[in-house]
């Protein structure tokens, strides 16, 4: 059952959220710039870039120490979606077979390189991502975003997103859980039976869609969804701000790793 | 005071795939009554409940709530008059908190902060959820789903509370919980149920609809106790009638 498992997961990456450490309460903004300075310093760097790269681990694992967040669960969720970044990167040690060094008699060639660097890159920044939703509540993130200017249509829509993924994602399993009930261990009659069934869900939401917005309306709904305001950016969080994107920049600019690996 | 009246005259209203709804619907009710509108499935009571606070416009005759007429102009009056509560509270829970999804009424309606929150926890505590101000909707239960989208209409001060189907996927002590609760409220109260035990326990005045006709207005003791007349409205006799009569 693929679908229970990332609903299930689902639900513990929101629960993880109403956690109280330090980096929970930090100004949903405040995390929001610092992930974002991150992956933008993280993907800036250039193709060919490994070393340079190996002192960004420094946030994460600071985070997760400091947040108290499953080291393990972080782990699994990279598993499942590294299949996309290993079909991206697994061409590069193929197309280009340039060799810069040896290392015990293997010839390491800049295809492997950049092909590490990629994976690199993708571990960083998801791990990243996933991190900023497991300290941050979705509303904490949705309400940074509206005071940070984002237009409200973005917004919203991520907030009715957050919103309907849980009920939509039941209804899913809902109906699968007949179909299996019904097919004795096949998958109903394969494809054909999945596409009605996505059909069907697909017509439930639409006329979902309807009565939602017929509940807004009753509710007075014209047009703007009012907007929680409940943070307020404490002078602390502005230094730890500071730190983080004043080190994603020396992280970027100096090769840290290579400097402290030469004192030895 | 005239503006708790909910009146429809003649009413017909047509789908645009042409499914005839409802014809001809006439009826009254006065402030501070407590009507049941019964029916079987697709007897066209959710469409008459649409119609109450203009989600829908009839196709002819006219809706009419405290003399005003339902039309594209009065509607957000009528909307603060006539507070209407989903069948499934998922629907109704649009917003990523209790709080916020009780709040969203008011702030609508233009009120200042304060009072928003004032309303909002007075809304909470009257249905017995304060504690769960803070809670996403899909954190709820059932019960207490239905309840917090109670509190999110209640919050705007209706003269009129409008329920469709309240007693639907609500445990027995949810829904004896939610009776109790409703008994508590004074506005004039509609209720479209084929609960009829709930009906008979709420509603004094009962509407018996079915294939988008009134087939019987009056007092809902009579009408729900009379078999010919449940019968020829595709409905079961309330299940407190029923097992009676089995004893005997």
């Amino acid at each position: 059952m693929e679908i229970a498992n990332s609903f299930f997961n689902l639900g513990y990456l929101d629960s993880l959220s109403y956690k109280k450490s330090f980096i929970h309460r930090l100004d949903p903004r405040i995390k929001t710039i610092v992930t974002l300075t991150f992956v933008v310093t993280v993907v800036s760097f250039p193709q060919k870039e490994l070393s340079g790269l190996l002192s960004f681990f420094i946030y994460p694992v600071f985070i997760i120490a400091l947040a108290e967040i499953p080291l393990g669960f972080i782990l699994k969720k990279l598993v499942i979606v590294s299949p996309f970044v290993l079909m991206v990167a697994i061409f590069n040690p193929f197309l280009d077979k340039t060799p810069v060094m040896e290392l015990y008699g293997i010839t390491i060639t800049t295809g492997w390189i950049s092909f590490l660097s990629i994976i690199v890159k993708f571990i960083l920044t998801i791990s990243a991502a996933l991190l900023l939703i497991a300290t941050t509540s979705f509303v904490g993130i949705c309400e940074g975003l509206s005071r940070m200017r984002v237009p409200e249509v973005f917004v919203v829509q991520l907030m009715l997103l957050y919103r309907y993924i849980f009920v939509l994602v039941e209804e899913a399993l809902r109906m699968v859980r007949a179909r299996d009930s019904r097919s004795f261990g096949k998958k109903g009659r394969g494809i054909k039976t999945f596409i009605n069934l996505a059909g069907i869900l697909l017509v439930r939401t639409i006329h979902r869609a309807d009565r939602i917005y017929s509940a807004m309306l009753s509710r007075g709904y014209s047009g703007t969804i009012p907007q929680k305001r409940t943070h307020r950016i404490r002078t602390k969080e502005v230094f730890y701000l500071i730190i983080w994107v004043g080190l994603f920049i020396l992280f970027r600019k100096y090769n840290l790793s290579l400097a402290i690996g030469q004192l030895f | 005071m005239s503006h708790h009246i909910i009146e429809f005259k003649d009413v017909s209203f047509v789908y645009p795939d042409g499914t005839e709804a409802l014809k001809d619907v006439s009826f009254r009710v006065v402030h501070g009554e407590a009507v049941a509108i019964v029916g079987p499935n697709g007897a066209g009571k959710t469409t008459l409940l649409m119609l109450m606070n203009g989600l829908i416009l009839p196709t002819s005759g006219e809706v009419l709530v405290g003399e005003v007429p339902v039309t594209k102009k009065t509607l957000p009056e009528i909307r603060r008059k006539v507070g209407v509560v989903m069948q499934n509270p998922d629907d109704q829970l649009f917003m990523p908190t209790v709080g916020e999804d009780v709040a969203f009424g008011p702030i609508n309606m233009g009120l200042p902060e304060e009072m928003v929150i004032e309303r909002v926890d007075e809304a909470l505590k009257k249905v017995g959820c304060l504690h769960l101000k803070d809670r996403p909707p899909h954190r709820l239960s059932g019960g207490q789903k239905k309840a917090v989208a109670i509190a999110g209409v209640l919050a705007m001060k209706p003269d009129i509370l409008v329920m469709d189907e309240p007693s639907a996927g609500l445990d027995p002590r949810a829904r004896k919980a939610l009776i109790n609760l409703l008994k508590t409220f004074h506005h004039s109260k509609i209720i479209a149920s084929h609960d009829l035990d709930l009906v008979l326990e709420l509603c004094p005045r009962c509407i018996v609809l079915n294939s988008g006709q009134v087939l019987a207005d009056g007092k809902a003791r009579d009408l729900l106790l009379d078999e010919k007349l449940i019968d020829r409205a595709g409905l079961e006799l309330p299940l407190c009638v029923q097992n009676s009569g089995t004893q005997t």
